[in-house]
């Protein structure tokens, strides 16, 4: 689960980590209110989205009077900003973030990840900060400094007197960074981080470290252990479609082809997507039912597959371990009665109560076109659709 | 023979009176499993499917024996469950719960580093030794015994790639599920270390996905060190950059860790790769009929390749 920048200093301030005054406003009044509560004479602006190259879309702005903040607010607020990481339409804008505006000596990059090979809390730390840090990795990795940490002992400071003189904070700066790294690695560890991001760290007004910008992410298994980071939850920033399906207890992921699929299992769900590619087709989504999936469970799936208009023909592949495929077959005769399906149906069912679900699905005598395995699924799959086309 | 469980697992489930747990374990025990018992903290005392029912793993442990145990708590709780069960000294550990939080695997990882213990997971959908012993909740009518061990991430996947093996009349020696998540206990290397030790092990099918690298890694040291032919699958080649795809393990991170880089590297390493999922049961065959090439093919030569 991601959060906004002004979530995320909000959260870091409370672990101890120095962040630049601000706070969230949502109308351009009262992003000038904010602007003269801080005080100063330069301030800065940032549009509040769940996507990165803020700068480079023009959602990020310095302000040298409380009127320009306003302005800049006004204009940032309620349109929508493209960046290189947002799509094409870009991202709707609800708030900004005004901030007293920072005088920046140095910028340097921290973050901390969980390293899927080593499988401990990874820290990662560079000189070059304000980059892109997967490009820095990439074109100069002894630039990067990586330093696992265990989690027996935590992150204890002489790991971070380590990283900090690597990357050259040393002198009066070392202290700061040693309390500033065993602070964001509480908050990571504290409230079950996926990942957290400080770039720029930077060096303002000569002798202080501050985190100009961050982020982090949350693992959804555990937010339920704490309500005020579930409170940060911005459902504007997700893709309704996907919202509706978590909902029902299904995965679903958008993709841009034409095959809906509805599968059970991750690995089998792929699979199928990757046999369908194989047959020259292309899957539009990517769709778990898990375990134990009801008929009514069933029957959403094929409602939020079909809301996409490009779906041209439906491809169904059961193979039951924890499920049951009587259940599955009446879900799918439910979807095809109630929501007058005109797209082909592709039904392969194996495993658990396979003949059950078969006789149910025969008795029916609804257009639905039969597979025997997973082969012959995605080969029908694909002609159906091929067929459609040249008609 | 068979790897990690056998006819002789003296097997406990933790969560034991719980209604899933209570359905997998009366499938187990169908299918000829030696369930020992049960853990459920507050229940110790009772009896449940014939079978004593403990507070503590440790109970188990030392009244009944156990060496075995299969985790069915809710994700919250599973860590702990592991932890207990590692520390009771169970030697086997598999893992069913889905959801356990990435950071409480962080620390189960480091403790079971200081004891003799493998965990199996989590999210997997268990192991099985085909009519011997199962833990899990795979269904067992379409795995037979045989000489074929297969390793995989995903559950539903394995029953696919079972199945077509079964149906060509190749039965496993083993199948072992390592998961989905992105921190799990066993990995791809650990269980074909497992199987190339099998005497009654030929060959080994091998399922894995997109992202991280431990494939890969699998795949690596069997180049110097497998004696016996490996069948290589990786879903996700339609997946795409940065998109978790259900798993959370299956995100692909970089070049490295796609579909298509992965089976290349693989396939240089000496692997039969499969490239439709549909294949893999037909390509068993053939590995199998022909005359057998170990992915090390320097240290005992039987021919040539085979088409894959």
């Amino acid at each position: 689960m991601n959060i906004h920048e002004y979530q995320t200093k909000e959260l870091l301030k409370s672990f101890g980590v120095p962040v630049p005054e601000g706070r969230v406003a949502d109308s351009d009044a009262s992003a000038g209110i904010i602007a003269e509560e801080i005080g100063g004479e330069r301030w800065v602006v940032k549009a509040q989205i769940h996507a990165g190259g803020r700068g480079k879309g023009g959602g990020v702005q310095l302000a040298d009077s409380i009127e320009e903040v306003r302005k800049h607010a006004d204009r940032i607020i309620g349109n929508r900003l493209i960046t290189p990481q947002t799509s094409a339409v870009g991202k709707m804008v609800h708030r900004v973030l005004v901030e007293s505006a920072q005088n920046i000596t140095k910028e340097f990059y921290l973050g901390l990840i969980i390293d899927r090979v080593c499988q401990r809390i990874t820290i990662i730390a560079s000189a070059s900060g304000g980059m892109d840090i997967e490009e820095v990795a990439k074109t100069s990795p002894e630039k990067v400094v990586r330093e696992a940490i265990d989690p027996s002992i935590g992150l204890p400071e002489f790991q971070c007197r380590k990283i900090a003189a690597r990357i050259g904070l040393t002198g009066a700066l070392m202290p700061q960074a040693v309390k500033l790294m065993q602070s964001l690695y509480r908050c990571f560890r504290d409230k079950d981080a996926l990942m957290a991001e400080i770039n720029p760290l930077a060096i303002v007004d000569g002798d202080k470290l501050l985190a100009v910008d961050a982020k982090m992410s949350f693992d959804g298994n555990a937010v339920h252990r704490y309500p005020e980071i579930t409170s940060y939850r911005d459902f504007d920033e997700e893709d309704p479609k996907e919202v509706e399906a978590t909902g029902h207890g299904l995965n679903y992921i958008a993709l841009d082809g034409n095959v809906g699929c509805i599968v059970n299992g991750a690995g089998l769900a792929m699979a199928t997507m990757d046999a369908i590619t194989l047959h020259g087709g292309s899957p539009a989504n990517f769709l778990d039912v898990g375990g134990g999936a009801s008929p009514e469970k069933i029957a959403n799936a094929f409602r939020i597959v079909r809301q996409d208009p490009n779906v041209k023909a439906i491809l169904l592949n059961i193979f039951a371990g924890i499920n049951r495929c009587d259940w599955v077959a009446e879900g799918v005769v439910q979807a095809m009665q109630k929501q007058a399906i005109s797209e082909p149906v592709i039904v392969r069912l194996s495993g658990t109560n396979y003949e059950l679900g078969q006789d149910i699905l025969n008795r029916s005598a609804l257009p639905f076109i039969n597979a025997a395995d997973l082969d012959d699924a995605a080969r029908k799959a694909v002609d159906a659709v091929n067929n459609l086309q040249s008609t | 023979m068979s790897v990690f469980i056998n006819k002789d697992s003296r097997v406990i489930y933790q969560g034991f009176t719980g209604q899933h747990a209570t359905f997998h374990a009366e499938e187990a025990i169908k299918h000829g499993t030696n369930i020992v018992g049960g853990v459920t903290p507050g229940k110790g005392g009772a009896t449940h499917l014939d079978r004593p029912v403990f507070d503590t793993v440790s109970d188990a442990v030392r009244e009944a024996g156990a060496d075995v145990s299969g985790i069915f708590v809710p994700p919250q709780f599973a860590a702990d469950a592991i932890l207990e069960a590692v520390e009771a000294g169970i030697k086997t550990i598999v893992v069913i719960a889905d959801g356990i939080p990435v950071q409480d695997m962080v620390r189960v990882k480091r403790y079971v580093l200081d004891h003799d213990a493998v965990i199996f997971g989590p999210n997997t959908a268990g192991v099985i030794t085909p009519e011997e012993c199962k833990v899990g909740i795979m269904p067992a009518s379409i795995y037979q015994p045989g000489r074929v061990g297969v390793v995989s991430r995903s559950g539903t996947l394995n029953y696919e790639a079972v199945a077509q093996m079964t149906a060509r009349g190749h039965g496993q020696s083993t199948s072992v599920g390592i998961g989905g998540d992105p921190i799990n206990g066993a990995n791809f290397l650990d269980v074909l270390h497992a199987f190339n030790e099998d005497p009654d092990t030929d060959a080994v099918v091998l399922i894995g996905e997109i992202g991280g690298s431990q494939e890969v890694d699998a795949a690596e040291w069997a180049k110097d060190n497998m004696d016996k032919p490996v069948i290589g699958f990786i879903a996700g080649v339609s997946a795409p950059v940065g998109r978790r795809m259900g798993h959370a393990g299956a995100i692909i991170s970089g070049e490295a860790d796609t579909a298509v880089a992965k089976m290349n590297r693989m396939e240089e390493l000496g692997v039969y790769v499969v490239r439709n999922p549909a294949d893999i049961g037909e390509t068993v065959d053939k590995v199998l009929k022909q005359k057998i090439t170990p992915v090390n093919s320097n240290k005992t030569v039987h021919g040539e390749p085979v088409e894959t």
